[in-house]
């Protein structure tokens, strides 16, 4: 079974079917996404706005760490659980959605920034804990993470404007390629 | 002349139509308006949990304050520049919108108050100014809650 044909058969699952078309269920979901993006962002923001050196330059860069880890954290598994809530309601078009696989692309991408400072800069964070502008490769990390975090946030937003859905052809190749979209089957 | 007058007025302006005769003018400002609720957020949380008591609780309270401010002010007006226009595209839905009204009587108010009261007491001496914190965080909170909700609600009616 092709994870297609999977996302074809969950698709017509009671359960997806049931959350999609629930009137207060999906809209209380987006709306929990939608919280938990203040959380994770609004802190993480803080957090790489203060690698950049540009607020916060009193406090250590490791107290930032330690003391709102726990929120972001806590907002990062928030939207975890209420992003995938959102995809089993709408599986299959989310899978072939150009906007959600690009957005998916930009959150590994985000992840491995953040391992890439944890396991490099960051270990020595001791060494310029205090400096109001933190060493170039921490304040790319900042750079990067704010980009990307950007970038999720507006293709996040596309996903429910799709323009290159499936079921709307004809588009170009590439799009359909992308997507894993074969037109000749799209009638679902 | 009624509201309903001026809002319907809006709605035919000519960045209204711009707005809704385009494709994707309407979500590129969302999108833009979310970054904005999301730096906002964060300049508000980073005060406010210090202000209950978490977060950041080894540094002075009106620091703090004085750092979030120009980024609160920047992702305010941010916020503004974004969400005037996606009302105005559809200004006549949101004044029969019952979330839409929430949202701006929550908007109004946490505006209010965060620009008096709480400037106030993040001002005061830090022992005065935690006596006084977790009601003023619980109120501020509470309020930017129901604007992110009214928020995200106008768009399901």
């Amino acid at each position: 079974m092709s994870l297609l044909d999977f996302m074809r058969s969950f698709a017509e699952s009671s359960w997806s079917i049931g959350l999609h078309e629930s009137r207060y269920g999906y809209p209380l979901v987006e709306s929990v996404h939608v919280w938990a993006l203040c959380l994770f962002f609004g802190l993480a923001v803080i957090f790489d706005l203060r690698l950049l050196g540009w607020t916060m330059k009193t406090v250590p860069v490791s107290d930032l760490a330690r003391r709102l880890m726990p929120w972001t954290a806590a907002g990062f598994v928030l939207m975890v659980i209420s992003g995938s809530l959102l995809f089993s309601a709408i599986p299959l078009r989310s899978y072939q959605n150009i906007f959600f696989r690009v957005k998916m692309v930009m959150l590994a991408l985000a992840g491995m920034n953040v391992w890439i400072f944890h396991s490099n800069v960051y270990r020595r964070v001791a060494a310029w804990d205090r400096d109001s502008a933190p060493p170039m490769a921490a304040r790319i990390a900042g750079a990067l993470s704010l980009v990307l975090w950007v970038c999720i946030i507006f293709s996040g937003r596309m996903i429910a404007y799709n323009w290159f859905d499936c079921d709307h052809q004809p588009q170009p190749a590439i799009i359909n390629y992308l997507t894993s979209c074969v037109p000749t089957e799209s009638e679902y | 002349m009624s509201l309903l007058y001026y809002f319907q007025w809006f709605e035919q302006s000519a960045i209204g139509d711009t707005i809704r005769n385009s494709m994707w003018l309407f979500p590129f400002i969302e999108a833009f308006h979310l970054v904005g609720l999301g730096v906002t957020a964060g300049a508000v949380l980073v005060v406010d949990l210090r202000l209950l008591g978490f977060g950041l609780r080894d540094h002075p309270i009106s620091q703090l304050a004085k750092d979030a401010q120009p980024w609160l002010l920047g992702s305010l007006t941010m916020m503004f520049a974004s969400g005037i226009p996606l009302f105005i595209s559809e200004a006549t839905k949101c004044y029969y919108s019952f979330a839409f009204w929430v949202k701006m009587t929550s908007l109004f108010l946490v505006l209010v108050f965060t620009f008096t009261i709480r400037r106030r007491v993040t001002m005061m001496d830090e022992l005065e100014a935690v006596s006084k914190g977790k009601i003023t965080a619980f109120v501020s909170l509470a309020l930017w809650f129901g604007v992110a909700w009214g928020g995200r609600w106008i768009g399901f009616s």
